[in-house]
Formats: structure tokens, C-alpha cells, sequence
């Protein structure tokens, strides 16, 4: 099946019997002045999901976390996270969520420790007696227990990143929603960083990631949702996202005219000459094996011959355009 | 399918608050506001009135009409410095303070970005608007209490501490002289915390703190200006630092309480109107920063 953005794909997707949703939005729409940055945006993160949320920079995907975290208010729509409506149910659901919002912030003039314990002082589901253990933990789970006692002002980029990860995990969270964990962090931290959402995700919890590191989701998501311009384009599981783009077919050949005639024939679309001695184009529902008689019969000489499918990165351009231009 | 019946096979396993929650987010707030910097250097600012004025007494002793009210009687009595002190620090150097550390309150937080992590731990608006203004009272209180206590204690030094001769021209102990003094800094304190109440609304407006320090200082000192308008007499009994000075009734042998309440209430409205104020702002807020 395709993934759409229709309600009930997700939910019959895999399991017929329908699939708890962490984060399910209905409608969500938000307006600043005329400009609306999220146009009706149903989002369906499944339980247990790791949820990779692409999108160009200012397509509306921060101003959607921000509108289920309760920070922004939503002009229509509706908004459940673990199964609660948000924000009414806010304070008892916001404890099990663990979240990184455009990047870490933090008091300046206190050290790593302090600022997890004013955090952790703040939280009413807190156990005082544990807060120290808890508070160690988390710092020891990003890398951080050599440096809890220096000002969070002397950190450097990557471990102003790792500390707000660090206050996401005070606590056991069932939900964990990361907006650009890796913004910031060398590809050693890139690595750690994809390894503990793979840990926390095999713990149960599910993960909303944003990114628009395309090759970093495609390795650790389940799932993706595509925004662009405020509309949510594309959602599903990575292979059912993935699978939406046609799979094409790569022929190296010298006699490239030759081929191109084949192809045409066949009726695929897309026939270009993609570089001096390759071909391309859209497999669409020719079968792979009656290409490959078409052109063997037409004596053309082949050099090699693959088909791909496109990967997020392809798909991610093909859906959100190219170019450097933010989206609005 | 609506929302409401949506489809989550666990229930969400609501975590019980912990006891006590409140005043550990209340001693959190104090500790953060009293382990920064600047905020002790204003402390020690307001440390200093008395201690100049202590000294400019001691190696000039000034006569009965020059300077601030009360700097007469400094010489005869250290308890007067506490006075003196309180009447010099309370056009500029208390409202500095409390401008300050009021208008940096949420604005500051909201600039520093970490409002918004407060905000999803989460602390509910109300909860952190609650904190706020109690610590700002707190800080306000204790800022009077530094300028009492150090006028008190240099007085006592500097001068000596003995039965007070009152305004009235009545003479009271020591004891009855160190009661009225707490009177006055309560006093002082409640009149107060119409500006730092003022100074918390205007934090909610804005995530730039430095304004919001402006502003709310700017409030006083504008009502101040007013105040000093001749024209303006119909209006004067109800501006915000007007009746800051009253503290003076309590140094009288037949104090009017009566007058006192008033003002203290006067002080009190001012306080409940910013802060309904700044509920509306702040739970209906968009967090952008």
C-alpha cells in the first residue's frame, strides 16, 4: 500500500488490530498573520516508532512540536499525546515526555549539574531522594560526568547538545521528542546520539526526531513523515515512504541510442542519458526481465545494469524541491 | 473517530507528585536568584547606603534640616540610621533593585530559551507565576532587610542604640524603638511589592529582560514625576510610590493605623492588579523563544 496522510493508513498498515499512537494529531493548523506555518497537519506517530520528521528549515516542523508540547497554542485541530488530549491533560503527560526543543538552553552562569537540578527541582513527579542518582545517571548516558562541574557558558557546542539530551532522560520517558539532536556534534556524538535513540527505542520509547539529516534518519527511523510549506506531504513507515518513489533502471552501455530506442519501446518513462555511457528511466510496471530481453535482443553491448530504488534523500528533493531557499 | 476515543491500549501511567513539590521549586528559584552574580552585587549596593551615610554623619554630624528627614537625629541615636538609609534608598536605589530582579523574572528566562523548558518539564503557568512572584517578594524583602539590618547594626556601632525620641516628641525604649523599626521594614517591604508585582507583568510582555528592567523601573520613577506635579494633587494619593515614605507614622506616638492599612492595602490592590495581569498574559502566552 502507499502511505498517505489519510487518517487510517498507518492504522492498518501492518497490524489490523490498530496500532497505539504516542502523538496523533488531527486538523493541526496554525496561522502567524497570513501566513499559515501548519496547514491541517495529521500527524500519527506510533508507539514504539522511532518517527524521523523531515522538512526543509522553516517548513513548520518546530512550530509543530511546539504546538504539542503546549509552548504554542494551535488555531484549530487537535493534539493527543500517550492518549490524552493536549494541552488540557498537560501536566500528566508532560512528565513522561522527555523533549529537545531548537536546541539546548540553559542558565549560563550555573554548571552542567546545577542546571539539571534546578530542571529536576522543577518537576513535581520528581523523587527528591533519587534526584542526585538520577541526575548522574543522565549525564553519565551522554558523555558528560567529566565535565558536570563546569559552567555551562565554557561548553562547547556538541556538549550544550549532550546536556539537553541529558535533561530529556532525567527521567524514564515514554516519549522523547528530539528536534535536531545532532545539530552541533562531530560524527563521534552523531554516532552516540543514533545509538541511544536506538537503546531508548528498543526500551520501548518512542522517538519524534526532526532532521534534516536525511542520511541519519534513513539509518535509525521506523517511520517518516515528509513536511514542506506546512503541509504534512508524506507519512508511513521508511519502506512504505520509500517504496512511493518508482524504481529505476541504470543501464552502462556503450550504444547508448541503441538502448534509448529500447526503453521507448518498452514504453518507460523518464528515458534520459544520464551520463556519456548510462542510461536511465522509470521502471513503472515493466517487468526487470523483459528489459533486460529487449535490449540483449537489440544486440546493444552492457556494461552493467542496476535497478535502485530512490532513497529519502532523492525522495526528500523530488517533494520538497531543490535549492537553498527557505521555504518562505 | 474522534479524538477523545482514540485508540491507546495502555493507560498512561500518571506519575504521583511528590510532597513538598512546591518548595523545592521555590528554594530552586531562590538559590538560582541568589547565586547570580549581579543579583548579590545589588544587594551589596543597597548594603552600602547606610554604611556611606553612617560615615558621612560621623565625620560631619550635619544639623536638623539639612539632608534627608532623620539624618538629624542619626548622631543621637544609630537607630535613626536605619531610617535615614531607608528614606535615601527608596526614590532610586530599591526600585533599581527591585526593577531588576523583577523584570528579568520570566523575560529572562524567555530570552535565555530556558522558559521553554521549564515550561514542558513541566511547570504549569500558573505554578511559575506563582514561584516567580514569591521570589521576587522574597528578594524584596530581603533587600529592605539588608538596608535594617546594616543601618541597625553600624548605627549601633557607629552611634549607639538607645530610647528613641519619637517625631511626636514623645520618648519610647529601646525595645518599644526596635519593634517599630520591624514595623517599618514590613512596611516598607509591602510597599514595595506594588512595583515588583509590576515588574513581574511586565516580564511577561517581552523576552527581552533588559526592557523589562527598564520599564518597571521606569514605573516608579515615572510615578515619582508625577508625584512631584503640583497640578496633579487629586491623583497623588493613589500613585504607586506615593505613599512609600508613610513608614515616618509608625515613628509617632499615636500612630494611625488606620492610614497605614490603607496605604498598605493601596500597596496590595496595585500587586493584584499586575498580577492578574500577568496571569493573563502568561497563560495565554505563545512561547516562541
Amino acid at each position: 500500500m502507499t502511505a498517505s496522510t489519510a487518517g487510517a493508513s498507518l492504522l492498518t498498515a501492518d497490524s489490523p488490530a490498530a496500532t497505539p499512537l504516542a502523538v496523533r494529531t488531527r486538523g493541526l493548523t496554525r496561522r502567524f498573520g497570513t501566513q499559515t506555518a501548519v496547514d491541517a497537519v495529521d500527524l500519527e506517530v506510533p508507539r514504539g516508532a522511532v518517527y524521523g520528521f523531515l522538512g526543509p528549515n522553516g517548513c513548520g516542523k518546530t512550530t509543530t512540536i511546539r504546538m504539542l508540547l503546549g509552548l504554542l497554542a494551535a488555531d484549530a485541530g487537535e493534539i493527543e499525546l500517550l492518549g490524552r488530549p493536549m494541552p488540557a491533560d498537560l501536566g500528566s503527560v508532560l512528565p513522561r515526555v522527555g523533549a529537545l526543543i531548537e536546541g539546548p538552553a540553559f542558565h549560563l552562569y550555573l554548571s552542567g549539574w546545577d542546571n539539571l537540578r534546578r530542571l529536576d527541582s522543577c518537576d513535581r513527579t520528581a523523587d527528591p531522594k533519587t534526584s542526585r542518582d538520577r541526575i548522574g545517571e543522565a549525564l553519565a548516558r551522554v558523555g558528560l560526568t567529566a565535565a558536570s562541574s563546569k559552567r555551562y557558558r565554557q561548553y562547547s557546542l556538541g556538549m550544550k547538545q549532550r546536556l539537553g539530551l541529558a535533561a530529556a532522560l532525567l527521567q524514564p520517558r515514554d516519549l522523547l521528542v528530539l528536534d535536531e539532536p545532532t545539530n552541533g556534534l562531530d560524527p563521534q556524538g552523531t554516532r552516540e546520539v543514533r545509538h541511544l535513540v536506538r537503546e531508548l527505542a528498543s526500551d520501548g520509547t518512542t522517538v519524534l526526531v526532526s532532521s534534516h539529516l536525511l542520511a541519519e534518519i534513513e539509518q535509525v527511523a521506523t517511520h517518516v513523515g515528509i513536511m514542506s510549506a506546512g503541509v504534512l506531504l508524506r507519512q508511513g513507515t521508511l519502506k512504505e515512504v520509500l517504496s512511493e518513489g518508482t524504481e529505476i533502471v541504470r543501464i552502462t552501455t556503450p550504444d547508448v541510442e541503441l538502448v534509448t530506442l529500447c526503453l521507448q519501446r518498452l514504453g518507460l518513462a523518464d528515458v534520459r542519458l544520464a551520463l556519456d555511457d548510462e542510461v536511465t528511466a522509470r521502471l513503472g510496471d515493466v517487468p526487470v526481465e523483459d528489459v533486460v530481453r529487449e535490449v540483449v535482443h537489440a544486440d546493444a553491448r552492457v556494461r552493467g545494469f542496476v535497478t535502485a530504488r530512490p532513497d529519502l534523500e532523492d525522495l526528500f528533493v523530488a517533494l520538497t524541491g531543490e535549492g537553498f531557499d527557505v521555504a518562505r | 473517530m474522534s479524538l477523545a476515543d482514540a485508540t491507546w491500549t495502555g493507560p498512561l501511567a500518571v506519575r504521583p507528585t511528590f510532597r513538598g513539590a512546591f518548595s523545592r521549586l521555590y528554594l530552586s528559584e531562590m538559590r538560582l536568584t541568589l547565586r547570580r552574580r549581579r543579583n548579590v552585587a545589588l544587594l551589596g549596593v543597597l548594603a552600602v547606603v547606610p554604611v556611606f551615610i553612617g560615615i558621612a554623619v560621623k565625620i560631619s554630624t550635619p544639623h536638623n534640616g539639612d539632608g534627608p528627614d532623620f539624618i538629624g537625629q542619626v548622631s543621637n541615636n544609630g537607630l535613626f540610621l536605619v531610617f535615614t538609609a531607608l528614606t535615601v534608598a527608596l526614590p532610586l536605589f530599591l526600585p533599581l533593585v527591585i526593577g531588576v530582579v523583577s523584570g528579568d523574572s520570566i523575560a529572562g528566562e524567555a530570552g535565555g530559551g530556558t522558559l521553554r523548558y521549564l515550561l514542558t518539564v513541566p511547570v504549569t503557568r500558573g505554578r511559575l507565576l506563582a514561584v516567580k512572584t514569591l521570589g521576587v517578594a522574597s528578594y524584596t524583602a530581603i533587600g529592605v532587610l539588608i538596608v535594617t539590618g546594616v543601618g541597625l547594626v553600624l548605627g549601633g556601632i557607629l552611634f549607639g542604640l538607645h530610647d528613641v525620641i519619637l517625631l511626636s516628641g514623645d520618648t519610647v525604649s529601646l525595645g518599644n524603638g526596635l519593634l517599630r523599626t520591624l514595623l517599618v521594614a514590613a512596611y516598607v517591604t509591602v510597599a514595595l511589592f506594588g512595583l515588583a508585582a509590576g515588574g513581574v507583568f511586565v516580564s511577561t510582555l517581552t523576552e527581552n529582560a533588559i526592557a523589562a528592567m527598564a520599564t518597571t523601573i521606569g514605573l516608579a520613577v515615572f510615578s515619582a514625576l508625577l508625584d512631584a506635579v503640583p497640578q496633579l494633587r487629586r491623583i497623588h494619593g493613589v500613585l504607586l510610590t506615593h505613599n512609600w515614605l508613610g513608614f515616618g507614622e509608625l515613628l509617632r506616638g499615636q500612630v494611625d493605623r488606620a492610614a497605614l492599612l490603607r496605604w498598605s492595602a493601596l500597596h496590595l490592590a496595585y500587586a493584584a492588579v499586575f498580577l492578574s495581569l500577568a496571569w493573563a498574559r502568561l497563560t495565554t502566552k505563545d512561547v516562541t523563544s
